[in-house]
């Protein structure tokens, strides 16, 4: 990599820093080792199965019951977290309260504990004799090992998404748009969810998806509170580690396929969904 | 964090009154409490419900042991292989201008996209007993599914981007100008590195190492898949913690998750640290 011979290449801007070859060198095949030839071989071993065995595994009640669960759980738990996010956002944003500082940094907690901790904690909180859990039992509700069980995880997992996402955004409003608002005759709510939301629409739905995306993967966390109950409570990676200890590796290799091909699907959407209203309605 | 002037007494029309404010802040605080503050203290009092002698019991047992050992040697592996990584990848994608830049960063950011299970399931395809690659290894008589080198791989997957994601906005930021200086002034590529680069990136690099790290010492879904579960051989923290609670042995499982959430702590304790002293992001910016 010398200087002559990196500006000669038309695809890059030539620079007098040197290591262009090296670290782009490295940093691809590191990048293919890793993550492109593994993930370039279950696409593979998908084209392998033929359309037929695929739609089949696909089309299995099972299968199906599991995406249902999967998505619809990430679903509500990111709708729950954008709605509380950005009150959680607001209070740390606006309001000064003892020990605000401390619950800052604690957002972050779900990044930084291991969900298998998160898993089991939460299952002994929300079973039916945990601190939480014994609340509902008398009125006949059951949060652990149910569907609800599952979206506390996801809710757990995907707080900080939103939180993150937004809270930036929301410290750079301008306060004087509120004030211009509330002089033209807006009560606190028309300036809220007519100025002040429209604006963070972007940043909340950059955190609803982000918290999505991560809900409908999440294993650890889900397994020990959701009971993983076929058809009722399994989550579609439960169903692809228990195809997998049946050595039926078809069945895994299709349905991490499909979740693989609607996950990117629907953050593609999002990202549409996301420049659109930038573009209408951002703070940019 | 807004300073905003709030010093007058009459009530600022662009303001809640006080009564709504302590509710929005009740209501945070209660979602807050029964959503994290709640599975976080516990872990601590499930780990110590049959006194600090089960607990330091369940701590010193050897399967144990050799879970806390394998934990440690995977990350000691993944987190400076993804460390050189991201500087690599940083430097290619921050200090030079090419075709295809937001390509490569969308497939750094790959990982994080997908879930842990099907990161573990790829190495078992591809290293697997019904793979190419698979038996042609173990005929040298090397195993790296169900063994430690699987382990490994899964864990440098699920950690992939968290230091190249820190370092490149930073560098980017930061732009080309300082080592354009250095080299117009005689230093090598190394020098410029070593003593204009590295201490400009210094602190969102510890940032990202030690996020890199966390998520390394407790990668659970994808190390499940990969690992085989042998205790004592490829079991490691978090799932030494899902077997011994499948096993209703709750004291020890939380006693060994406590250690993990005592390693979520610290990391978050240093995060905030960093990001008070070097501004929002742990990223170090500019500083001079």
């Amino acid at each position: 990599m010398t200087k002559t011979a990196t500006s000669r290449w038309r695809w890059k801007q030539p620079s007098i820093i040197p290591g262009f070859g090296l670290t782009l060198g490295f940093s691809l095949a590191y990048l293919s080792l890793i993550i492109l030839i593994p993930l370039t071989g279950l696409v593979w071993r998908t084209a392998s199965l033929g359309w037929g065995q695929f739609f089949s595994i696909l089309f299995d009640e099972r299968t199906l019951a599991a995406l249902y669960i999967s998505f619809g759980t990430a679903l509500i738990a990111a709708v729950v977290n954008a709605v509380f996010g950005v009150l959680i956002c607001w209070i740390l944003v606006r309001y000064d309260f003892p020990g605000r500082r401390l619950i800052d940094a604690m957002v972050d907690l779900p990044f930084a504990l291991p969900t298998a901790v998160a898993g089991i904690a939460l299952a002994s909180l929300y079973a039916p004799k945990g601190w939480i859990g014994a609340f509902f039992t008398p009125f006949d509700i059951r949060i652990a090992f149910t569907p609800i069980g599952i979206v506390v995880a996801l809710i757990f997992i995907g707080l900080p998404f939103v939180v993150r996402t937004v809270q930036p955004v929301m410290e750079e409003i301008d306060r004087e748009v509120e004030e211009a608002a509330a002089t033209l005759g807006a009560n606190r709510f028309q300036t809220i969810f007519k100025v002040l939301l429209p604006g963070l629409a972007p940043a909340v739905l950059t955190g609803f998806a982000l918290a999505f995306a991560r809900g409908v993967g999440e294993y650890g966390s889900v397994v020990f509170i959701a009971g993983n109950i076929p058809y009722v409570s399994e989550i579609a990676p439960l169903l692809i580690v228990i195809r997998l200890e049946e050595f039926n590796y078809a069945g895994a290799t299709a349905v991490a396929t499909i979740m693989l091909a609607i996950s990117f699907a629907m953050l593609l959407v999002i990202n549409l969904i996301q420049a659109w209203s930038r573009r209408r309605y951002g703070y940019v | 964090m807004s300073k905003s002037a709030r010093t007058t007494h009459f009530r600022n029309p662009a303001d809640e009154s006080p009564l709504v404010k302590l509710l929005l802040i009740l209501i945070g605080l209660a979602f807050l409490g029964f959503f994290l503050f709640l599975p976080l203290v516990g872990v601590f009092v499930e780990a110590f419900r049959k006194g600090a002698e089960a607990y330091v019991e369940a701590l010193v047992e050897p399967d144990a042991v050799s879970a806390i050992k394998l934990t440690l040697l995977v990350a000691v592996i993944a987190v400076p292989l993804n460390l050189v990584f991201g500087v690599a990848a940083a430097w290619a994608i921050a200090k030079f201008e090419f075709k295809g830049k937001a390509f490569l960063t969308t497939l750094i950011d790959l990982p994080f996209s997908i879930s842990p299970v099907i990161s573990g399931l790829v190495y078992v395809l591809l290293f697997g007993s019904q793979s190419v690659l698979g038996p042609w290894l173990k005929s040298y008589g090397i195993e790296i599914l169900f063994a430690v080198p699987g382990i490994v791989l899964a864990t440098v997957f699920v950690t992939f981007p968290f230091v190249a994601r820190e370092l490149i906005p930073l560098m980017q930021d930061q732009g080309t100008g300082d080592e354009e200086a250095a080299l117009s002034l005689g230093a090598s590529g190394w020098q410029t590195f070593w003593f204009v680069t590295l201490p400009n990136i210094k602190w969102g690099l510890l940032y990202g190492v030690l996020l890199c790290n966390a998520r390394a010492m407790g990668e659970f879904g994808a190390v499940s898949v990969v690992s085989g579960h042998v205790r004592g051989l490829t079991n490691t923290m978090p799932l030494h913690v899902e077997i011994l609670y499948n096993e209703y042995n709750f004291v020890a499982a939380f006693a060994v998750a406590s250690l993990l959430a005592a390693l979520a702590l610290v990391t978050l304790a240093l995060k905030t640290l960093l990001e008070l002293r070097f501004g929002a992001g742990g990223a170090g910016g500019r500083r001079h």
